[in-house]
């Protein structure tokens, strides 16, 4: 195995919730968005995470590029990001490019689309000639699928789909090492979401970025991911192969996750048990001791509320937070 | 083929760049539509015309006395287009056409001096507090909420006693305030605009703080901000209309509206309608303009707002 590209260390993220009603000096409730995620991603290699909203992937997305404050250590090309000079930092950006959630919000409604996608490129080679600057992106549109002589329209006047082609060409002028790809097609139809998700497939096969893909769909993740990272409240649940995650998943919550994709064959998907995971995502500002997952995981018991299980081993590349994760889950039907 | 494509028919048109239609572009088009704002953008042209170029079309300037006027008013300086004097005389004999040009000009000035003050530094300060956030924000707010709670008017008074009366005092001081509420408003703007994702998408990039500010937060809070600057212009009109009423602002061979209406607010009771009429004509219409202009604009760039 080649030097990893990226080495996350214990990386934590936590947010100050002021106390409502309290005085300027009243200490704020601390929110771990994330609680100390670990993982490696090689180059070229493509990462899942997937959890349902509010389990952290996206601040953790953001953490890695370094737009929300973290602790922990992000080891990118063997160089600790968090600890640069903001000059430096700056300079490093332009190897970690990022497509948002929303691909209208991501750009700016007052700039044409060619002034959006140059935007990396003027900002770390200012002195590129206009013709360049011109003649790159227009190829860079044409190879995302959108039409070159539009570069002089507005992100209103254009689709969806067309707005994060917008957005995937700007995050690929400066040809990154590493691409994060914050739910980009959570936001589209199905339709457009393969479409996307093919092109992000194709770019990677071509320009071998690595990738962390997040979205809450596992169906779309498991297309493109080599591994599946599962998170839940801000922590590991369970990382894997993709096929493993998919076809032996370990950790109780990754086994409802799984079981919740619909299958697409009307009489198959009435027919398919359907468990459901009752209660809610715990409030993040006092998390369950223990374990996070306990106060929905039928599998609970005394031990769970005490000790927050380690990473375990649980096959080849295959981990799972999980005390008793060889043990055989209970699925609660739902009621008909 | 049977529907309309129009990626098919974009790849047959030639390879030339397409224009794309701004937000600008549909702003003034929205604008255009807007009856009332059209008007009043016409009147504010022909105001803007008088006051700039109205001074050719009298002999009179507003300066000489004609002494033989001087108490024989009311049946001698009556408005006519035989003697020249269109608008009248005022007590002192003068025309009252070109002190009006001259009180329109100076009025118009000080709004849109005012107005820019505000727009320059208010925008920026507002931008860059909002943008930076966290203490330098507190602490630039707070500055402004010691500047605002000032009373302003006393102290420009105080101003103009202290360091005598003149135009450039006044500029100053219409000046120094104007900028507070912009700042504010401009700040609250862009405390929702840094939330964008295109900011976000901004700083990943690697994109300097202050580039961003100019780039990427000053444009999108320019709806706004040119809304609110059209509105200002008459609040500073009226401002220093007032301070002019009072017998502080501009002094005498000089004139703003403000000042002729309070000299002819004075002569009421003499049967000289006309010199309080003519300049209160010209502020009220202009004051009227204004505000339909911002409201027009208003609904011109933000029609969801309405």
């Amino acid at each position: 195995m080649s030097a990893p590209i990226l080495q996350v260390n214990d990386l934590r993220v936590t947010f100050d919730v002021p106390v409502r009603g309290g005085w300027p000096w009243t200490p704020p409730r601390k929110l771990q968005a994330v609680g100390g995620i670990s993982f490696d991603l090689q180059p070229g290699e493509v990462l899942g995470v997937v959890g349902e909203s509010g389990s952290g992937k996206s601040t953790l997305a953001r953490a890695i590029v370094g737009t929300v404050p973290s602790t922990g250590r992000v080891l990118f090309d063997g160089q600790d990001l968090t600890r640069l000079s903001p000059e430096a930092r700056r300079a490093r950006r332009r190897d970690i490019q990022m497509i948002f959630q929303d691909p209208l919000a991501a750009l700016n409604p007052r700039l044409t689309v060619g002034d959006i996608i140059a935007e990396p490129l003027t900002t770390h080679f200012p002195k590129t000639p206009r013709a360049e600057v011109r003649a790159r992106v227009q190829a860079l549109m044409e190879r995302v699928g959108l039409l070159p002589n539009l570069v002089n329209r507005y992100p209103h006047e254009f689709s969806g789909g067309q707005c994060q082609r917008i957005g995937i060409a700007r995050a690929l002028i400066l040809n990154p090492k590493l691409l994060i790809c914050d739910e980009p097609v959570s936001a589209l139809d199905v339709s457009v979401q393969a479409q996307v998700v093919n092109l992000l497939r194709e770019l990677r096969r071509e320009m071998g970025i690595a990738m962390i893909f997040i979205a809450h769909d596992l169906s779309v993740v498991r297309h493109i991911s080599d591994r599946i990272m599962v998170m839940y409240l801000g922590r590991l649940m369970e990382r894997a192969p993709a096929p493993a995650v998919v076809g032996t998943p370990r950790h109780p919550y990754t086994q409802f996750l799984i079981a919740s994709v619909p299958i697409p064959d009307p009489v198959l998907e009435k027919a398919r048990p359907r468990p459901v995971l009752e209660g809610d995502l715990p409030s993040p500002l006092s998390p369950p001791s223990g374990c996070v997952f306990r106060t929905r995981c039928p599998k609970a018991r005394e031990r769970c509320a005490v000790e927050p299980p380690p990473p375990y081993d649980v096959g080849p590349g295959h981990v799972a937070t999980c005390h008793y994760w060889d043990e055989p889950t209970p699925m609660v039907q739902a009621a008909e | 083929m049977a529907f309309h494509d129009p990626t098919a028919e974009a790849l047959q048109r030639p390879a030339h760049p397409d224009k794309g239609r701004s937000l600008w572009t549909d702003a003034r088009r929205r604008f255009a539509r807007n009856r009332a704002a059209m008007v009043a953008l016409v009147a504010l042209v022909l105001i803007a015309l008088f006051a700039f170029f109205g001074q050719l079309l009298t002999e009179f300037d507003g300066e000489t006395v004609d002494f033989t006027l001087i108490g024989v008013n009311a049946t001698q300086g009556v408005p006519s287009l035989e003697t020249g004097h269109y608008f009248g005389t005022d007590q002192e004999g003068r025309d009252l056409y070109a002190r009006t040009v001259q009180g329109t000009r100076l009025s118009l000035m000080i709004g849109i001096v005012g107005s820019l003050v505000a727009v320059v530094v208010g925008t920026l300060y507002g931008a860059v507090s909002g943008y930076l956030g966290g203490r330098v924000d507190g602490a630039m707010m707070r500055i402004v909420d010691v500047l605002m709670s000032i009373p302003f008017m006393f102290v420009l008074i105080l101003m103009l006693v202290m360091f005598g009366r003149s135009l450039l005092m006044l500029f100053i001081g219409i000046g120094l305030i104007s900028w507070l509420s912009m700042a504010r408003i401009a700040r609250g703007q862009t405390l929702s605009i840094k939330n964008k994702e295109f900011v976000e998408a901004a700083v990943a990039t690697g994109v300097r703080p202050l580039t961003i500010i100019l780039r990427h937060v000053v444009p999108n809070l320019a709806g706004v901000v040119i809304v609110y600057a059209t509105l200002l212009i008459p609040e500073m009109i009226i401002y220093e209309s007032f301070i002019s009423f009072l017998g502080l602002g501009v002094q005498e061979p000089n004139t703003s509206l403000g000042a002729l209406i309070s000299r002819g607010a004075s002569q009421i009771g003499n049967g000289v309608p006309w010199q309080l009429g003519f300049p209160l004509f010209f502020f009220v219409v202009m004051l009227f303009a204004f505000f339909f202009v911002g409201d027009g604009l208003r609904d011109a760039i933000d029609p969801k707002d309405r």
